[in-house]
């Protein structure tokens, strides 16, 4: 009796091991699937790049280049350096980064800012002022292009990175004020009490209590912010052109108006070019993220 | 010349009344609990003494002179929250000078008070720490030492007891008390801790629904309790309230349960007015400590009563015992064995009861 109840412990325990080295190798097999699956259109971007234009009219989509050939990268950034029609990327990266990093700081600001009145200084009716503010949070692009055209006129900055940078910043306040008032709501008002009896004042106590304590959210915000601002083509292509322009619009300027052959590898270096910053933000600010989640600085 | 003295005082937020017509004033050195439980108001009243709330109605005086629209900097007051408030972005130094440093003060005089006040409080060696880096027990002490720097003339404590488990909180308490004998500061404290209210309080305000029900010491709180409310919030088990009428015949009262016809005499009770005592309707209000399983004063009184329910706590044992279907608590040392559903002897001890009338709920 106490045998048969051994075996066939042993039985099952033998099963379960088979069941789970399965399932396990199961799991890496679609997670294998799905990885290649989400990579393969930036290997096909690389590999292309990298390519000549013979290589590319004589291989397939997958092949691998010859070897490292920079020359479509370089044409992309700088040109051929021949005059008239020789669109390239240099100035409107610079545009565009002219144009991100004020108005990433000044929405994010303006965002903390508002936030922190929301939470810590409520007066009456702010909960109205923040529902209108979300409200601002669902209102689509195309809704405000002809208001904002009209009044970026009226200011006299149409066609301009300032007027770019009002634009985005304005239309970037409804989310971060959304992002700072989650984020102060959860520190305690007790806080700011403490800091009034100290005779902290209202600017005093937001820059040195409430800011130093802000680290997650405002990488957040800025994380967010910047790939709003810096992948929007929209307000870019409607409230700019030619010189002002920023990089979204100058990309497919590029490759919409060539008028000779496609260059296929140039399109590629282009796109990788245009796409680097947002990914190069993600991953420097992505660590101070999840260090800034795991000191709890926050509970006092 | 009163340390603090509120007058008239009255508070709402919209259409809700919070704190209604508070008047109070503390001597210099007190130590006033304001107790009861929670949504009552104390919290409120101490933001308000503190500057940061506003008032609808009413003055507050320190030291005489009408603080009512004074910035709480300039109040001469410093407060101990419940969550500590420690400024997490800043060391315990800066934690504690933070507010010496916004009143200008020179840089001797802040070194010296922080010298003083951390060795005093023993944060001595965790000046460089941030709050995140402390236990309980020890940002207690920062929030404590960040109120003392300032040598202030009013202490603030809002519940600053909650947020620690048991043990700490019996430390704390403690060391509480011995901080206000030490400094001798005037002292206002705001728990829903009867406990705590009793063992810190020179004087007990208990508020209910944003009025102050009684504003005594604390013996005088338990012993003497204003109305049903105080004698029912103060103590654990509460007060038996057992309801019932007096009835006066040659100059003799007595008590009935309702229900009952059994005379309880209370001829030694004082009574404030002693008119038209005969068949009114009270609460006979007698503690669970003070019905005794033997006689021990001439005066106790003999009751037989059917115990119910025995519920044993370790040094001692809570009985529910049965008057003309209304229930009544009494504590005995756990030594004592009771016989359950049967009628046993007991003494209630009628030099410590309180009569209330039962319309007014008031003390009579």
């Amino acid at each position: 009796m106490q045998d048969n109840i051994k075996s066939s412990y042993q039985q099952l325990e033998q099963k379960s091991k088979y069941t789970n080295v399965f399932l396990r190798w199961f799991l890496y097999f679609v997670l294998i699937l799905f990885a290649s699956y989400f990579i393969f259109p930036l290997y096909v971007m690389v590999v292309t790049s990298l390519k000549t234009m013979e290589e590319i009219r004589q291989g397939t989509l997958l092949s691998w280049p010859s070897g490292l050939n920079f020359e479509s990268w370089a044409v992309a950034w700088g040109g051929r350096g021949y005059g008239a029609g020789d669109t390239f990327l240099r100035p409107y990266f610079w545009n565009s980064i002219k144009m991100v990093v004020p108005a990433v700081f000044f929405s994010t600001f303006i965002g903390a800012m508002t936030g922190y009145v929301l939470t810590k200084w409520r007066f009456k009716g702010d909960s109205w002022v923040f529902l209108f503010l979300l409200f601002g949070c669902f209102i689509p692009f195309q809704a405000i292009l002809l208001p904002m055209a009209r009044t970026l006129g009226v200011l006299g900055i149409s066609n301009s990175i300032i007027g770019l940078v009002l634009v985005h910043t304005v239309y970037g306040i409804p989310f971060t004020t959304l992002f700072f008032r989650n984020y102060y709501v959860s520190v305690p008002t007790e806080l700011v009490k403490a800091a009034r009896i100290d005779g902290a004042g209202f600017f005093k106590i937001f820059f040195k209590i409430l800011l130093p304590i802000s680290a997650p959210i405002i990488v957040v915000t800025v994380i967010w912010q910047f790939t709003q601002i810096w992948n929007d083509f929209l307000f870019g292509s409607t409230f700019s052109f030619g010189e002002a322009a920023p990089i979204q619009v100058a990309l497919n300027n590029m490759v919409l108006s060539s008028t000779s052959v496609k260059e296929y590898n140039v399109d590629m270096a282009s796109a990788i070019i245009a796409g680097v910053p947002t990914l190069i933000v993600y991953v420097l600010a992505g660590k101070y993220f999840i260090r800034g989640l795991t000191s709890g600085a926050v509970k006092g | 010349m009163k340390t603090l003295k509120i007058e008239d005082l009255s508070k709402n937020f919209g259409s809700t009344e919070v704190l209604r017509k508070i008047n109070l004033e503390i001597d210099e050195g007190n130590f006033l609990v304001l107790l009861g439980p929670s949504g009552c108001g104390k919290s409120t009243l101490l933001n308000i003494i503190a500057g940061l709330e506003t008032i609808n109605e009413g003055n507050v005086f320190i030291d005489d002179y009408n603080v009512s629209k004074v910035e709480p900097k300039d109040r001469n007051i410093a407060m101990v929250f419940q969550s500590y408030a420690l400024y997490p972005s800043m060391n315990v130094r800066e934690n504690m000078i933070f507010g010496l440093k916004q009143a200008k003060t020179s840089k001797e005089k802040i070194e010296q008070q922080l010298e003083k006040v951390s060795k005093f409080l023993q944060v001595d060696q965790l000046l460089e720490r941030k709050p995140s880096q402390l236990s309980g027990g020890q940002r207690q002490r920062v929030a404590i030492g960040r109120a003392l720097v300032r040598e202030p003339r009013i202490f603030l404590f809002d519940e600053p007891l909650s947020n620690l488990d048991a043990k700490l909180r019996v430390e704390m308490r403690r060391e509480i008390k011995k901080l206000h004998q030490q400094l001798k500061t005037t002292v206002v404290y705001v728990t829903h801790d009867q406990t705590e209210a009793m063992s810190l309080g020179t004087r007990i305000a208990i508020m209910n629904h944003g009025v102050i029900q009684q504003n005594d010491t604390p013996e005088n709180i338990y012993n003497r309790p204003s109305n049903t409310f105080v004698a029912d919030f103060i103590g654990s088990p509460s007060m038996n309230l057992i309801k019932g009428s007096l009835k006066e015949s040659s100059g003799e009262i007595s008590f009935t349960a309702s229900g009952s016809n059994f005379e309880i005499p209370v001829k030694g009770y004082e009574f404030k007015d002693k008119s038209n005592l005969n068949n009114k309707e009270v609460f006979f209000g007698i503690r669970p400590e003070h019905i005794y399983f033997k006689k021990s004063n001439e005066s106790d009184f003999e009751i037989n009563l059917r115990a119910d329910l025995s519920e044993y706590i370790g040094h001692e044992q809570i009985m529910t015992f049965d008057y003309a279907n209304q229930e009544i608590l009494a504590k005995f040392p756990s030594t004592i064995k009771i016989e359950l559903a049967k009628e046993t002897k007991l003494y209630f001890d009628l030099t410590q009861i309180s009569l209330f009338d039962a319309q007014t709920e008031e003390r009579i």
